[in-house]
């Protein structure tokens, strides 16, 4: 269907509701790269003007991708919730956008409303948002998910260890892992990106990551992001995991580039639902994203990266994740050209993942080749703060010497602890102080040498 | 690195000997929670070299006449993305000749016939790591390819190259494979890193999966005189299998130093 608009003198003509929505979407040069964005910052503006009249219900009668050619399509219409959905389902995009800004759009409404909300309603509204009603939306919205500790709840801030090496050393990780442990961080989880992609490799820092959590008794989970056919190899060989990861796309195209398909991820779900690892929760899936996956993976169907972005939060939705991220500046400049976009689209990102219901972090980050710098990831975190992001990444100095990129820090999420006065999730805020580590839940106490997480370490060096 | 030294003002971290085991930037002190002055500065310095590795203006013909010294014809050429920007912004004119530089190569080919390797470097996304390390390699892999006798085509130096153009040029240029050496995207620490990138029958449309690499050629990484063995091991693998891309391994195998030497 056709979607028109007289603008000033001017007819705009809209073929179908993937282009009005294309056309809408804030600039980004992944979207120019696609040849799907708006000519001119007027067309851009009428596109808003056209999809803001456009009723919520149009979504459900007019997939953005046919439901006979994706599973990803069938998996968003199939589980609709029709009684979720009735309290906005007579409103248009535009009035959807200031119903979720009233004082009486509250966590519990927009707790029950998720089920209802499609990623592409998701998206279209947030194409009529400026940045600062993605913040002040998302920031009634928590989303509490548990394992081995409680993440999302108000006044917390959760940080991913992300210990990386080149060549995966175990020393050198299991050294990168104690210094972020020393500043207070990984509750989020403690997450390796494995340099090679193989079960055997895999399974020696699985026990190595399950090993320090046991010793230290460490209310907290790990995490090793291999490919999901490999960790589940690694479980049918007995190998301690706790979390499943898997990038996953918002196209059935994009994710079978990936290897992967829905059925594939509920089987991995069930075998680590069946380890029955988890002390406090069963949520034991962690998901990664990124506006313009689909794109890169040659498929995209013509539909904008912002909404593609947002249909990947409905696979994730599906299988109860403890952790989604997205990884917003890490895929290039040709996706996202500068800090102006990369900050936008990390609040468009956590917005969305939130009103479906999505425990929301956000790797702020930006690769050399980008238009940004630290400064540009300094405002993003502090907005994501705001916004009340579940949990950030924590690189050793902001550096990933094994991914190549710069990421957010331990020290800046003491920044942000400080800032916002947010706390490390309870479970995990309670071993610190029982620790020394941290007392008030952000203040990092002076150690020595011979504090009980450090001194087996060095003394292992020094004999 | 620069060391956070202890001192009144910032709290040290008992814990430096750890970086015996990584480059990662751990034990870096803190002011407050906050990093120290000097490991942010540390860190601003870092990203400017990476910065200016993508950005500096690259100058084909220099390159093209340290390439000349070592005794093989050389030609420049260009993609199709005009700048830097454009380069940055659209990876698919990176893939493909300029229309004048394929018009170039066409007459080029009549001329000097078909070839065993067709090899062409690039700026790619770092001109600091095409300019330090291209001519290195090519120094150590060129005599290597001429006592084995393969017949190599005039060297390519083309402005703003990605993965994929050395395939367009190498089938104009009737070559059985092609190999690309350009900039990689920097990290922080490693602004200067070369990639290697080969391919069997080199034509439009060959994918990452047709293609093998060698990544990380730089002082502290692989160094060109080992890089030149990899390549010449693994272009004389590919012609005698027919192929390359994820069926032809290197067998150099497993990460040194990496999670499987626990296993021993």
């Amino acid at each position: 269907m056709a979607y028109h608009l007289a603008l000033g003198g001017t007819h705009y003509e809209f073929r179908d509701l993937k282009t009005l929505l294309a056309k809408a979407s804030p600039l980004r040069s992944g979207d120019q790269l696609a040849g799907v964005a708006a000519e001119n910052a007027q067309e851009r503006v009428a596109a808003q003007l056209c999809l803001a009249e456009v009723p919520l219900t149009r979504f459900l009668e007019e997939p953005v991708i046919p439901y006979e050619q994706d599973e990803v399509t069938r998996l968003i219409l199939d589980t609709h919730d029709k009684a979720a959905f009735a309290p906005v389902s007579g409103l248009s995009v535009g009035e959807f956008r200031d119903y979720l800004l009233r004082y009486e759009t509250d966590t519990l409404t927009l707790s029950a409303l998720a089920p209802g909300i499609t990623p592409e309603m998701a998206a279209a509204v947030s194409k009529l948002m400026g940045n600062q009603d993605l913040i002040l939306v998302a920031s009634k919205i928590r989303v509490v998910t548990k394992f081995r500790n409680t993440l999302g709840l108000p006044g917390t801030l959760a940080v991913r260890l992300q210990p990386n090496h080149p060549t995966d050393n175990p020393r050198g990780i299991a050294a990168s892992t104690i210094d972020g442990l020393m500043y207070g961080c990984g509750d989020a989880v403690i997450g390796i990106n494995p340099a090679t992609d193989s079960p055997a490799a895999t399974t020696v820092l699985l026990r190595l990551l399950d090993q320090l959590i046991r010793d230290y008794e460490i209310p907290t989970q790990s995490c090793v992001l291999a490919h999901v056919t490999t960790s589940m190899r690694c479980m049918e060989a007995g190998a301690p995991l706790d979390l499943v990861f898997q990038s996953i796309a918002g196209t059935e195209a994009a994710n079978k580039s990936f290897g992967i398909n829905l059925a594939l991820l509920g089987e991995a779900r069930e075998m680590a639902l069946s380890l029955k690892r988890g002390t406090v929760g069963d949520n034991v899936m962690y998901f990664e994203t990124g506006q313009g996956s689909c794109l890169s993976a040659g498929a995209h169907h013509g539909v904008d990266q912002q909404t593609l972005e947002a249909r990947a939060y409905a696979v994730a939705r599906e299988f109860s994740p403890l952790l989604v991220n997205t990884v917003v500046g890490f895929i290039g400049p040709e996706y996202l050209y500068d800090g102006k976009q990369i900050i936008r689209a990390g609040l468009e990102d956590h917005f969305c993942g939130k009103l479906l219901g999505l425990p929301m972090g956000c790797d702020v980050c930006y690769t050399n080749h980008c238009e940004a710098d630290q400064d540009d990831m300094d405002t993003l975190l502090t907005l994501l703060g705001v916004a009340g992001v579940n949990y950030i990444m924590g690189v050793p100095g902001a550096d990933d010497i094994m991914l190549n990129y710069q990421s957010t820090s331990f020290h800046d999420s003491h920044y942000l602890r400080q800032a916002l006065r947010l706390k490390p999730a309870p479970e995990f805020d309670a071993w610190l102080g029982k620790m020394k580590l941290m007392r008030d839940g952000r203040r990092l106490e002076p150690v020595t040498a011979r504090h009980a997480l450090l001194a087996p370490q060095l003394d292992a060096l020094a004999s | 690195m620069i060391l956070a030294m202890p001192n009144e003002i910032t709290t040290f971290d008992p814990w430096t000997e750890l970086r015996r085991f990584t480059t990662a930037r751990i034990a870096l002190g803190r002011s407050g929670g906050s990093l120290p002055v000097r490991e942010r500065l540390d860190f601003q310095l870092a990203h400017a070299r990476a910065r200016d590795a993508v950005l500096t203006p690259f100058d084909p013909d220099a390159l093209a006449e340290k390439i000349a010294a070592l005794g093989l014809p050389v030609e420049t050429i260009e993609s199709a993305a005009s700048d830097r920007a454009e380069y940055l912004q659209r990876p698919d004119l990176g893939r493909k000749l300029s229309f004048h530089s394929r018009s170039a190569l066409v007459e080029l080919a009549a001329k000097t016939g078909p070839s065993d390797l067709l090899i062409l470097v690039s700026d790619g996304l770092s001109t600091l790591a095409a300019n330090s390390q291209v001519e290195p390699v090519l120094a150590a892999l060129l005599p290597l390819l001429n006592e084995s006798g393969w017949k190599v085509a005039p060297i390519l130096v083309a402005r703003h190259g990605r993965v994929a153009l050395q395939d367009e040029a190498g089938e104009i240029l009737r070559a059985k494979m092609s190999l690309m050496l350009l900039g990689e995207r920097p990290g922080l620490g490693s602004a200067d890193s070369l990639g290697a990138y080969l391919t069997f029958g080199p034509k439009v449309g060959r994918t990452d999966a047709d293609r093998n690499c060698i990544s990380n050629i730089r002082p502290g990484g692989i160094s060109p005189a080992d890089a030149a063995k990899k390549l010449l091991f693994l272009l004389t693998e590919s012609v005698k299998l027919g192929l390359s891309g994820v069926n032809l391994k290197d067998t150099a195998g497993e990460l040194e130093g990496g999670a499987m030497a626990e296993l021993e």
